[in-house]
């Protein structure tokens, strides 16, 4: 009864969900007041509904109601109940559930947080996203309904969750890449908005602003949450692999980033205007595209759901006409979309330009390398992939320059910037740069390494351009804390941003040319030198879970004699799938990461194994981790909350004239 | 020509220079990173290359799997059950590598006709199969379904 009821309840969503997505719009623009007014309450209306329908699938999962076909194939009664639970995202239709709900999340988010801006306007952004509802829901109650029974003879359990699915990761990876891709989808709506109100001002930019902030700083942490779980689950050792299913939300990151810098020129100077419109379209293009590829098994990868080339059709579809109908309508409005340049050469206007342009180009190569294998087999049936080779020969060179430019950008100044200045400001900051990463490598390593080198001076190079213009901005204040103070939460939500881009890059770099790793069969009692590590072998030892039983292995690391640490990896078979899997063992450290994966055992009682060092990995997720920071820390300044409350005042002084001249 | 124009068609050209010169590293970039496909049947119709590092799909022909005691050495036969190929590995096998199963490796053929493998890549879904080797499979008239071992679905 309760998954009918879920189900009923997809389908009211789906019908408040056409509503929302007509009636808002056609007031808008015929000022109907009233039908204005409905967007609200109903995208609270229809956020309420996927809760529902949410609930009830968890709850199916929590009570192992195997008649629902959804449950039967993802879950199990031996599964572990925070698996349980969380097993709505385990599969195709649930996982589609998951999307739809966070886009009513959004919704409902923008219903509450646009007491700033005009009726119409949010009429508006909130019909757009409305019309997206109806696609979505449609997709499900069509093509991949999560409610469906097994009729007439339910099976006795469940096919279990995919082993490889077990795992922490699985909880808190998927909900938070999926809110931060939907995330671009307010942004996408709010310039679909300002396009058929034909109201492309600062003002559109400054509410997109945090939005757009928010959604890109949730992304870089579902995407940093999806490369740690990889590295340490999937038990390669490596934290990205150019995947097919990776690069879609990389390429949505990318234009993200684009966008969010392309919406500062929109704001500040007036310029860019259509640029930053087409940049939301293609974040937004971007999160579909995912979706798309995905779903509809075209490509193989390890996040492919098992194909069904109906639901590819169908998303394809909605990709098609939400694309190609705001590409149209971006055509049309053109023509308001003019603004002046007025800004010279050498301007923080250009240096933000090449940014998007760079971040844009990585993007299309990105999207490039993904789409060719698919588009080469439909015009020639045979089958080729693209490996990691051409993706990391087009993106560290670009982003090498990126970087570069980053250290010269901030310290520019709007409209015009004299060579002059800039030569002033940055020669010193050049030189001890060079100098630094001489130096530094030299003296702790004692050998001269290139990428190392090459690393360290990138790095000085946009810490201390960073220094100088905190310097330069705290000039003209009596003393350095009260100049500090007088900064604004956006320039130090940028700066941190920015420090997340450098100990990225640290890690990149590092890991990517210092890693080690071997591949061994060690017989118990046995050990192996890896780097400055010795690995002493102890033996395994049985172990059991509630839905598994295994070995486990330890390992005394040891350094030049000192014990490091105890390692206990695991192979482990999950009983109702009869897969295997390994549990790596990971001793992380700020400096580096040991782990080891185990393999099989062989007749003589040795087991093999792969035994990895890889300095630095850390450094990569913890640099989107300051990068979401900044994102957050600049979506959350003063500046976006002070003119809300300025027009709240305005609001509220003008209701009270109008209450005096009442009585 | 108007100043604002001027600077208009300075920042196309800008933004043109630099997309052509990203498509062109990208282009090259692509035709230098391509891994074709084959399956065994391809392999002996004799349409590889000798010297070609390429990617090769199929099943993993039942009780082909011999590895080796001392080593990390592993043996194995792909087949599109019309065609076998033998694959030789040194490193350990994926989590779901199994007899009976899809597996897709990449390497290179060797004088003898071996494939030497440098990478095994097993599949990550129960339900699902690699659509290289389900395209190899049908390439090769074979129908999984009437195979034993493949009837899981």
């Amino acid at each position: 009864m309760l998954p009918e009821l879920g189900q009923f309840s997809l389908i009211l969503a789906f019908c408040l969900s056409i509503l929302l997505g007509s009636l808002p719009i056609v007031g808008a623009s015929t000022n109907n007041l009233l039908w204005m007014s409905l967007a609200r309450p109903l995208a609270a209306g229809i956020f309420v509904f996927l809760a529902i329908s949410i609930l009830i699938l968890t709850y199916a999962f929590a009570t192992d109601d195997f008649s629902v076909q959804f449950v039967a194939q993802h879950s199990n009664s031996l599964l572990p109940t925070r698996y349980k639970l969380t097993a709505v995202w385990g599969g195709h239709e649930g996982s589609f559930l998951l999307w739809t709900f966070m886009l009513s999340g959004w919704m409902l988010a923008v219903a509450i947080f646009s007491k700033s801006m005009p009726l119409d306007f949010v009429a508006r952004v909130l019909g757009v996203l409305g019309m997206l509802c109806v696609g979505y829901i449609l997709f499900m109650l069509a093509t991949s309904n999560p409610f469906d029974r097994i009729v007439p003879l339910p099976p006795a359990d469940g096919a279990d969750l995919n082993s490889a699915l077990q795992d922490f990761g699985f909880i808190i990876h998927p909900p938070t890449l999926y809110m931060g891709y939907v995330g671009f989808s307010v942004v996408f709506a709010f310039a679909i908005a300002a396009l058929l109100s034909g109201r492309l001002d600062a003002a559109w930019a400054r509410w997109s602003r945090p939005w757009a902030n928010v959604a890109w700083a949730i992304l870089t942490i579902g995407i940093a949450l999806g490369s740690w779980w990889a590295y340490y689950e999937l038990g390669w050792g490596g934290w990205w692999a150019w995947d097919p299913v990776e690069n879609p939300p990389l390429i949505t990151w990318l234009f993200g980033t684009a966008l969010i810098h392309s919406l500062a020129v929109t704001e500040k100077r007036g310029v860019f205007k259509s640029w930053t419109v087409l940049l939301a379209i293609l974040a937004f293009s971007g999160s579909l595209l995912g979706t798309f590829i995905t779903r509809s098994g075209l490509l193989t990868s390890v996040h492919a759901f098992a194909s069904d080339p109906g639901r590819g059709v169908f998303i394809l579809a909605i990709l098609g006409i939400s694309v190609g109908g705001s590409l149209l309508l971006f055509a049309l409005r053109a023509p308001l979309m003019k603004s002046e340049f007025g800004f010279e050469p050498l301007s923080r206007e250009i240096f933000l330009l090449a940014n998007n342009v760079l971040l844009v180009v990585a993007a299309a190569s990105v999207f490039l390398g993904t789409l060719f294998p698919m588009v080469y087999q439909a015009l020639t049936d045979d089958l080729i992939s693209i490996g990691p080779p051409y993706f990391n020969a087009i993106f560290v060179p670009l982003m090498g320059i990126l970087v570069v430019l980053l250290g010269i950008g901030p310290i520019t100044r709007w409209k015009k910037t004299s060579l002059v200045f800039l030569t002033s400001q940055l020669s010193k900051v050049a030189m001890l740069s060079v100098v630094l990463g001489v130096v530094i490598p030299l003296v702790i390593v004692l050998r001269f390494s290139f990428a190392a080198t090459i690393t360290i001076v990138l790095a000085a190079w946009i810490l201390l351009s960073m220094l100088r213009d905190i310097k330069n901005k705290t000039a003209n204040k009596p003393d350095l804390r009260s100049g500090l103070k007088a900064l604004s939460g956006s320039y130090y939500g940028m700066q941190l941003a920015h420090i997340g881009v450098v100990v990225m890059m640290i890690g990149v770099a590092l890991t990517s040319s210092f890693s080690a790793e071997k591949s061994v069969l060690l017989a118990p009692g046995e050990s192996i030198d890896l780097g400055d590590y010795q690995f002493q072998f102890n033996g395994t030892l049985p172990v059991s879970g509630p839905n598994y039983i295994g070995d486990e292995a330890t390992f005394i690391v040891t350094k030049a004699g000192n014990p490091v640490t105890e390692l206990h990896p695991q192979r482990r078979l999950y009983l109702a799938s009869g897969t295997p899997s390994t549990e790596m063992a990971i001793d992380a450290g700020i400096l580096r990461d040991i782990f080891i994966t185990l393999g099989e055992v062989k007749e003589n009682g040795a087991w093999s194994m792969t035994i990895y060092i890889k300095p630095f990995i850390r450094w990569v997720w913890l640099g989107a981790i300051l990068m979401a920071c900044g994102g957050m820390l600049a979506a959350a300044d003063k500046r976006y909350r002070r003119l809300r409350s300025r027009s709240e005042e305005k609001a509220v002084n003008s209701g009270r004239a109008g209450l005096r001249t009442a009585t | 020509m108007k100043p604002h124009r001027k600077k208009k068609l300075a920042i196309i050209a800008f933004i043109a220079l630099g997309m052509s010169a990203a498509a062109g590293l990208t282009l090259f970039a692509l035709s230098q990173n391509i891994n074709m496909f084959y399956s065994p049947t391809q392999i002996a119709n004799g349409e590889v290359a000798s010297d070609l590092h390429f990617r090769i799909g199929g099943m993993v022909k039942a009780g082909s799997v011999e590895k080796s005691q001392d080593s990390l050495k592993v043996n194995f036969v792909t087949t599109d059950f019309v065609n076998d190929v033998p694959i030789q590995y040194e490193g350990i096998l994926p989590d779901l590598f199994r007899e009976g199963q899809g597996v897709v490796a990449e390497g290179a053929l060797s004088a003898q006709g071996i494939f030497v493998a440098t990478k095994v890549l097993a599949k990550h879904d129960e339900n699902y199969m690699s659509p290289e080797v389900k395209a190899a499979m049908e390439a090769a008239g074979a129908s999984p379904q009437n195979h034993s071992g493949l009837s899981e679905q």
